[in-house]
């Protein structure tokens, strides 16, 4: 490690110095359940979105259902489903990380359906009538024209799930998976002082979130600069909310 | 082969009660404590925010986006053995209980801290979303600040970001399993000791997931019509 | 002055026009069978009946101006021959196909497959009130989108047509520019190249010009004189633009809750209107 001495209280240096193998295992846990629960969540939020607002019925209530149930049991408990009860009723064994993997990616993917579902909703009607009018596939519709103007739209709140999501990964310290939260407490409880070890988790959290919201923030500003628009923020925190709820 | 695994009525019925009581004592306490003072901090922060002189109110914006950004089980450990265990508050109790009770209080507090900075930026956006007309009127009656925010803005605002609030109470509820962290027993915590002591888990963990259900589903529909009902 | 109808190339001989003959309009191949024709066409939203029983044809070439009342369902007529709209009863015809609904080998009415519609929606293009021109995508971008995707052109032949149809609106120089960009009559000429770009043998016109700022309906007037003078393109259109509709239309008809209460040559239709309905609504707009 590099000498910090300089610039950090004495405790952070000595931790680092004794446990950065540790606590960087550690992160690396955590950017891989964010990473890997982030990629399935998106796909659930595209599939379960689309199905919402699918022209038949039944693929709708399907969808619905489907999302309701994810949206309405807690993320734990699905969780603590397979993890305990998966392994019992089948025979896939016991994969923590997979299952955490699992677990983020249909918890925040259901969330992330009515993000989706709100944004292609919120295409204008004109849209929708022109893609008719030239007689477009619905895949070519949805793909070409549609699409590239929803995902403006729904940017902002697949970047506020993405830092949930983020933060939602700590759950691995309820099965011991040995992600950031997981070892800064063993150390913990192995006697290293809880300020020093839980800080640095701290700021290793908040700097990766800021980092996963950086990079959608991008997205969003690239994709609005594609549509020579400039839409407004306000409407976030509240879709944010409706959507988690 | 996989091994099968039954429903069995006889654990469901003797896990309900306890898993209930949990859910009853533990789990909807912390939730409705923690919603009302997350509501109040809010916006204590959602005022602040406008009224701070600027490099407060940004430091106060970047403290609040902190705590917004970082998980809650790592902040229900740092207050609990970085703050609250160094004081001797947790120490020298008369027992399980009552520890029970200062690590659901600790929880509370932390609940309320990490949503309120949700809930803030939910009145942010109410007290924007208010006409410029409003505050302008309010000027030229010369109305006092304080007096300006108690009658024109709050009012309207609250009615604007109410359904926003019981969304993030909704959340915040489907969240309290969080509270495993430190150890206090709330509802899942329950459901997996006695599906432990059982070797038997189908039952427990759905009925956790269905009194979840039950308890957010309806509340969320009402949110939804709440929002409905009192957009302009 | 009502004299461009006349002169376009292959505007139809409106002199053969009279009484029942107006009802079938113009027919240029002679085989009898009109390019649109409503049989019993009936439209409800919920309880409220826009269209009830209604019936009738529109030659190959004719270009017919809808007027009306607010609510009178012409804007209905145009959707549903777009398909955006569900028929609640009746069937379209277009060149005599069926184009949602057909009867089977018993009579009775069946709606049509998604895939078989789309064959016959090919043959229709629309122009919008609102252009609804894509954002994502450039001028240029907008109307080679369908061509390539839909009719299967390379990206270099629509390009080329792309960029006749732009220099045919006057704005050869725009092709790159993003929509938005573009003034609203701007974008609306683009949008007309963009139905056009299809090769329609119908083209529906809704009110094309009711979103512009009143000094840029002109330019947008002028394209459509242009296409209709220069083609032999059907054309249902439904405006207030009164002069334009003398200028251009074969047909007017005027229509009130839902029913065609008098149809005439447009000359007839606007100096001389013979229903009562009519005369209040030609005297409230002109």
């Amino acid at each position: 490690m590099p000498d910090l001495s300089s610039i950090a209280p004495a405790g952070v240096v000595e931790t680092l110095q004794d446990h950065w193998h540790t606590l960087l295992d550690g992160l690396k846990v955590t950017l891989e359940l964010s990473v890997f629960g982030g990629a399935v969540a998106f796909v659930v939020a595209v599939v379960l979105g689309l199905a919402a607002i699918s022209r038949l019925a039944v693929v709708r209530t399907v969808s619905r259902i489907i999302v309701e149930f994810f949206r309405g049991t807690s993320l734990v408990v699905q969780l603590f489903v397979l993890v305990y009860v998966l392994p019992q009723a089948t025979s896939v064994g016991s994969h923590p990380l997979l299952f955490c993997v699992i677990a983020l990616g249909l918890n925040y993917g259901a969330y992330g359906s009515e993000v989706v579902r709100g944004s292609l909703n919120a295409v204008p009607p004109g849209q929708w009538e022109t893609t008719t009018a030239l007689s477009m596939s619905w895949l070519t519709k949805i793909r070409r024209v549609i699409w590239p103007q929803a995902w403006a739209l729904m940017l902002p709140g697949l970047n506020n799930l993405m830092v949930m999501l983020v933060k939602g990964t700590a759950i691995a310290l309820f099965i011991g998976l040995p992600d950031l939260t997981s070892v800064g407490d063993d150390l913990r409880k192995s006697g290293v002082d809880a300020w020093t070890v839980y800080g640095i988790s701290f700021v290793l959290y908040y700097l990766a979130a800021l980092a996963f919201s950086a990079f959608l923030r991008h997205l969003e500003v690239r994709a609005q600069r594609r549509l020579g628009i400039r839409p407004s923020k306000v409407k976030t925190a509240q879709a944010t909310a409706e959507a988690v709820a | 082969m996989s091994s099968s695994v039954k429903w069995d009525w006889s654990l469901a019925n003797e896990a309900f009660p306890d898993i209930l009581k949990a859910f009853l004592e533990v789990t909807l306490l912390v939730t409705v404590a923690a919603s009302i003072l997350s509501a109040l901090l809010g916006l204590v922060w959602a005022v602040a925010l406008r009224e701070l002189p600027g490099p407060l109110s940004k430091v106060l914006g970047w403290l609040l986006g902190v705590i917004r950004m970082t998980p809650l089980p790592l902040q229900l450990l740092i207050v609990t053995y970085g703050i609250v265990t160094p004081q001797g508050w947790l120490a020298h109790l008369d027992g399980p209980d009552q520890l029970n009770h200062r690590l659901m209080i600790i929880g509370i507090v932390v609940f309320a801290v990490h949503y309120s900075t949700y809930m803030a930026e939910s009145y942010r956006a109410g007290i924007e979303s208010l006409p410029k007309g409003q505050w302008e009127a309010a000027t030229a009656l010369s109305l006092p600040q304080s007096r300006t925010w108690r009658v024109v803005i709050i009012p309207q605002a609250l009615r604007a970001t109410l359904p926003s609030l019981g969304n993030w109470a909704i959340a915040m509820f489907k969240d309290t399993p969080y509270l495993l962290a430190i150890g206090v027993i709330e509802m899942v915590t329950q459901a997996r000791q006695i599906g432990g002591d059982h070797f038997d888990y189908i039952e427990v963990f759905t009925i956790a997931g269905l009194i979840f259900l039950v308890a957010s589903y309806p509340t969320a529909i009402l949110m939804r019509r709440l929002e409905k009902k009192l957009a302009y | 002055m009502p004299t461009d109808k006349t002169d376009g190339a292959g505007a139809p001989d409106l002199s053969k026009q009279s009484g029942a003959a107006v009802q079938t309009g113009p027919d240029f191949d002679g085989n009898g069978r009109p390019r649109i024709a409503f049989e019993d066409v009936s439209k409800q939203f919920g309880k409220n009946v826009v269209l009830n029983d209604l019936n009738f044809n529109v030659a190959k070439g004719e270009r017919v101006t809808l007027i009306g009342p607010s609510g009178s369902g012409k804007t209905t007529i145009l959707r549903l021959l777009m398909t955006l709209e569900e028929l609640s009863g009746g069937f379209i015809y277009v060149d005599g196909d069926p184009l949602t609904h057909r009867k089977n080998d018993a009579g009775k009415r069946v709606a049509m497959k998604p895939k078989e519609i789309s064959v016959i929606r090919k043959r229709i293009g629309m122009v919008f009130q609102q252009f609804n021109l894509f954002p994502n995508m450039s001028v240029i971008e907008n109307i080679t989108e369908a061509p390539i995707h839909v009719l299967g052109q390379s990206k270099d032949e629509a390009r080329e047509k792309a960029k006749k149809l732009l220099d045919q609106v006057g704005l050869g120089d725009r092709a790159e520019e993003h929509p938005t960009r573009l003034s609203g009559g701007q974008q609306q000429r683009v949008a007309i190249a963009r139905a056009l770009a299809m090769e329609p043998e119908i083209l529906l016109l809704d009110e094309v010009t009711s979103a512009l700022d009143p000094e840029l309906v002109g330019d947008v007037l002028g394209v459509l004189r242009d296409v209709a003078n220069s083609t032999d393109i059907t054309m249902l259109l439904v405006t207030h633009e009164m002069q334009f509709a003398r200028d251009v239309s074969h047909r007017v008809m005027m229509f009130d809750a839902g029913h065609i209460i008098e149809e005439a040559e447009p000359d007839a239709m606007f100096s001389d209107p013979q229903h009562e309905r009519t005369k209040k609504f030609l005297q409230a707009i002109l």
